[in-house]
C-alpha cells in the first residue's frame, strides 16, 4: 500500500505495523506529530497499546522502561531539550539492557531557542549505550522503525532513529506502507530475554561492585559490536520481503572516485544530486552515506575510504572545541590505514539550527576540497558570516 | 493489641529475608516486611534510590521474594506506571505495582513523576517510606526534615527552617482514591490500609513514618517506642483520606507535650525550651488543621 506521508507519520505507521504495546511520550516540535497519530491509531482500536501521557520527557523513558522491563514491545519519541532531558534513563535503558525504541526528530539545541535541524541533540547522547540510525528519506524512516524493533529484541540493547527536523518530519513523500502480515512474519511478539516475573522473582539493577561492573559493560559493548552483523541480518530478513535496504554504510557512485563526501541524514539526497552533476562533468566524485553510527562503522570506512585521495565529511553538527563529529569519528578509525593510504580529510560544519544546505554549498565545498593542498584546521566552516 | 487479634490481621508468611543490609533498628524494613505480608507474592516492587537500594542486597543477591526494579531517584512513579501498562497489555490485571521510594525520592526529586503519576490515576500503590532526611548519602535535609531538626546540611549553629512539607494535603489534592499514613508501630493498622489499598484501583499513596536510629541519633531499640509516641503525641496522626475529600482518623491520638518525643533524639538536642515549645505550637496548629480536614472534609 502506497502513502504519501509526512515523516513523522511514517514513524507513526512504523511503530503501528510493529505492535507496539507501551508507548510512553510527551510533546516537543517537531516531534509531536508522531505521538498524535499514534493516539488517533489507540483511540480508534487500529493499535491495541497502552498509551501513558506523561508529564515529561524523562518520566516518558521511564515509563518505557518499565514496560520493556515487563516484557514488552515499547516506543517513544522526542526531539532535543527533550532528549538531553532524558539523558539519564538513556543509561538506564542501555545498561539495563532493555530493547526500548525511540524516534529522534533532529533539532538543534537551546539557545537560542531553535526548532530547526542538526545532529547535536543525538549525537550528545553517543555515549549512552543507544544504536543510533540515521534516515535519509520517508520511506527509510518507515522501514527503519520496523527494523529497529527487530536488531533491539535479537541483542537487547534500545535503538534511537534519527531523521532530520522539517526536510523530513514535515515533508511528504510516498512511502511503500509494508502489508500487516508481512510485518508479523518478520517481527513476531516479543518475547523478552528476562523480564519482571512474579513466578521467577529477580532483581534488576541492583548495586555492583567493582569485582562485576566491568563485566556488565564488556557485555554491553559486545552486544553492540554484535549489532554490526545483526543489523546486516536484519536487513536481509527485510529485504526479502519488500526489495528494500539501506545499509549500516551506503555507497553511490564510488567507483574510482579521488574525491568522496561522506553525509548522513537528508543531506545525502542533496549530495547525490550534486554528485550526479559532477559524474555528468567528468569528474571521480563519489558519496558515501554513513546511516549507523553506534556501533560505529570503522571496517567499512576503513575499506571504503583508505586509498582515496581526498574526503569531504559534512557535518551538521559540532563538538565544541574539537569539531564535526562524524569527521573525528572518521579520522579515529583511519588512523589504523596504512600512512600512505590514508586519504586528505576535509572536515566541513554546516547546515546548523536548520540552515539550508545546497547544491550550491556543496559545489563549494567539492571545489574547495579539490584546490586547498591541505585543510587549515579541523573544523572548516561553511557560510559562516560575522 | 493482644496477640491473638495480630495474628488474625497479619498474615505469616514473609517475602522479606533475613539477610537484608538494613542498620540496626531502622524502621525501613519492618514497614516492607508488613507491607509484603499483606500484598502477598502476586506483588511487583520498583525502588528508586534511596535507603532500600542498599538494604535490597547488591547483585546478584535480593532480600525481596518479589521481582524488583532498582531505578533512578526520580523514577518510581513513571517506571511503575510503564511496568503497570506492560502487565495490562498482556492482560495481567491482578499483579499488584508497588513503588517503595524514601522522603527525598517521593518529596523532592521524585514530586513531578509522582504527581503526574497521581493526575492520570495510575494503577499502583506509591508507599513513601519516610526517615525525615537523605539518610543514605549521610543525612543531608530533604524538604521532610522537621524544623528545628540538626542535619549535616542543617547543622545546630542553622539547624531546618522549614516545617515538613504537607504530601498528604498534596496527595489528597490529586483527588486520588486513597491515600494513608501509617506507622510501624501501629502493624495492624498499617497492614489493614495496605489490604484496603489492594482492592482500590487507581493511585494509591500510602505514607509510612521510619524513625532512623543513625539519622535521629537515637538509640536502636527506641524505634518502635518514638514511632508511636509520633502518632500518640499527633507529630504524625495515623490517617486515611479517599478521593481527596474524605479524610478520617483510624487510631485514637491522645496528645500530650511533644517534649519527651523531641528529647529522646539527640538530632534535636541543641534546642532551647522555648524551640520545642515552638515545635508544640507547630503540632498543636497541625492537628487543628487536620481535625478540621477530618470535620469538613477539606
Amino acid at each position: 500500500m502506497k502513502k504519501v506521508m509526512i515523516g513523522n507519520h511514517a514513524v507513526s505507521w512504523g511503530a503501528l505495523r510493529s505492535r507496539v504495546e507501551v508507548i510512553s511520550a510527551y510533546p516537543i516540535t517537531p516531534q509531536t506529530q508522531i505521538v498524535e497519530a499514534l493516539s488517533d491509531m489507540v483511540a480508534d482500536g487500529s493499535l491495541p497499546a497502552q498509551y501513558i501521557k506523561v508529564e515529561s520527557e524523562h518520566s516518558a523513558m521511564a515509563a518505557c522502561i518499565g514496560g520493556s522491563i515487563a516484557g514488552t514491545r515499547t516506543f517513544t519519541a522526542t526531539s532535543a531539550q527533550g532528549l538531553a532531558l532524558m539523558h539519564e534513563m538513556l543509561h538506564w535503558a542501555a545498561g539495563g539492557r532493555l530493547p526500548v525504541v525511540m524516534a529522534n526528530v533532529n533539532r538543534a539545541m537551546a539557545p537560542g531557542w531553535t526548532i530547526w535541524t542538526d545532529q547535536n541533540d543525538s549525537l550528545s547522547q553517543r555515549d549512552t549505550g543507544w544504536i543510533q540510525l540515521y534516515c535519509e528519506t520517508n520511506q527509510e524512516v518507515f522501514d527503519t522503525t520496523i527494523q529497529s524493533f527487530k536488531l533491539a529484541e535479537t541483542v537487547n540493547l534500545p535503538v534511537m532513529l534519527v531523521l532530520d527536523a522539517f526536510y523530513l518530519s514535515h515533508t511528504s513523500e510516498p512511502v511503500d506502507v509494508t502489508e500487516q502480515e508481512d510485518v508479523d512474519r518478520f517481527l513476531p511478539k516479543r518475547e523478552a530475554a528476562f523480564k519482571m516475573d512474579t513466578s521467577d522473582p529477580r532483581a534488576f539493577g541492583a548495586l555492583v561492585r567493582p569485582d562485576a561492573y566491568t563485566e556488565m559493560r564488556w557485555q554491553q559493548q559486545e552486544a553492540m559490536l554484535e549489532a554490526r552483523d545483526v543489523f546486516r541480518r536484519v536487513e536481509d530478513d527485510w529485504e526479502a520481503i519488500t526489495g528494500r535496504r539501506y545499509g549500516a554504510v551506503e555507497t553511490y557512485r564510488t567507483e574510482d572516485a579521488d574525491l568522496l563526501l561522506v553525509t548522513s541524514g537528508t543531506i545525502t539526497s542533496t549530495a547525490r544530486h550534486v554528485v550526479d552533476e559532477r559524474r555528468a562533468a567528468g569528474e571521480k566524485v563519489g558519496l558515501i552515506k554513513v546511516k549507523m553510527f553506534r556501533p560505529f562503522p570503522t571496517d567499512e570506512l576503513r575499506e571504503l575510504l583508505g586509498g582515496v585521495d581526498r574526503v569531504a565529511v559534512l557535518d551538521r553538527n559540532i563538538s565544541p572545541g574539537h569539531g564535526g563529529i562524524f569527521a573525528e569519528e572518521i579520522r579515529a578509525a583511519l588512523y589504523d590505514v596504512p600512512p600512505e593510504d590514508r586519504p586528505n580529510l576535509f572536515g566541513y560544519i554546516l547546515g546548523l539550527g536548520g540552515r539550508d544546505v545546497t547544491p550550491a554549498v556543496i559545489d563549494d565545498i567539492i571545489d574547495n576540497t579539490r584546490s586547498t593542498a591541505r585543510p587549515e584546521r579541523e573544523d572548516l566552516w561553511v557560510g559562516v558570516e560575522l | 493489641m493482644s496477640q491473638t487479634i495480630i495474628k488474625q490481621h497479619i498474615p505469616q508468611d514473609e517475602l522479606l529475608a533475613s539477610g537484608h543490609l538494613a542498620c540496626p533498628g531502622c524502621a525501613a524494613p519492618i514497614a516492607m516486611n508488613l507491607v509484603l505480608k499483606a500484598l502477598g507474592p502476586e506483588t511487583m516492587v520498583v525502588l528508586p534510590a534511596c535507603c532500600w537500594s542498599i538494604i535490597a542486597g547488591p547483585w546478584p543477591q535480593s532480600s525481596l521474594q518479589v521481582p524488583l526494579f532498582h531505578t533512578a531517584f526520580e523514577t518510581g512513579a513513571a517506571v511503575a506506571s510503564g511496568i503497570k501498562a506492560g502487565l495490562v497489555s498482556r492482560g495481567d490485571t491482578k499483579t499488584t505495582v508497588i513503588s517503595w521510594a524514601g522522603d527525598g525520592g517521593t518529596f523532592d526529586i521524585g514530586l513531578q513523576a509522582l504527581s503526574g503519576a497521581a493526575e492520570r490515576n495510575e494503577d499502583f500503590i506509591y508507599f513513601c517510606y519516610d526517615n525525615e532526611a537523605y539518610m543514605n548519602t549521610g543525612i543531608q535535609r530533604s524538604s521532610a526534615t522537621p524544623w528545628g531538626a540538626w542535619t549535616t546540611t542543617t547543622p545546630t549553629s542553622d539547624p531546618e527552617h522549614q516545617p515538613k512539607k504537607d504530601i498528604m494535603a498534596i496527595m489528597a489534592a490529586h483527588r486520588i482514591p486513597y491515600a494513608a499514613t501509617a506507622s510501624v508501630a501501629y502493624p495492624v493498622d498499617l497492614v489493614e490500609k495496605v489490604k484496603k489499598a489492594r482492592t482500590i484501583r487507581g493511585t494509591r499513596f500510602i505514607h509510612i513514618l521510619a524513625p532512623c536510629p543513625p539519622g535521629w541519633k537515637t538509640q536502636n531499640d527506641e524505634t518502635i517506642d518514638l514511632a508511636r509516641m509520633a502518632v500518640e503525641r499527633r507529630v504524625f496522626p495515623l490517617m486515611e483520606v479517599e478521593n481527596g475529600g474524605s479524610w478520617r482518623f483510624t487510631v485514637d491520638h491522645p496528645g500530650g507535650s511533644v517534649e519527651e518525643y523531641i528529647r529522646r533524639q539527640a538530632r534535636f538536642k541543641h534546642l532551647t525550651d522555648r524551640q520545642v515549645e515552638i515545635i508544640q505550637d507547630q503540632v498543636d496548629a497541625r492537628w487543628e488543621i487536620l481535625s478540621n480536614r477530618v470535620k469538613y472534609g477539606t
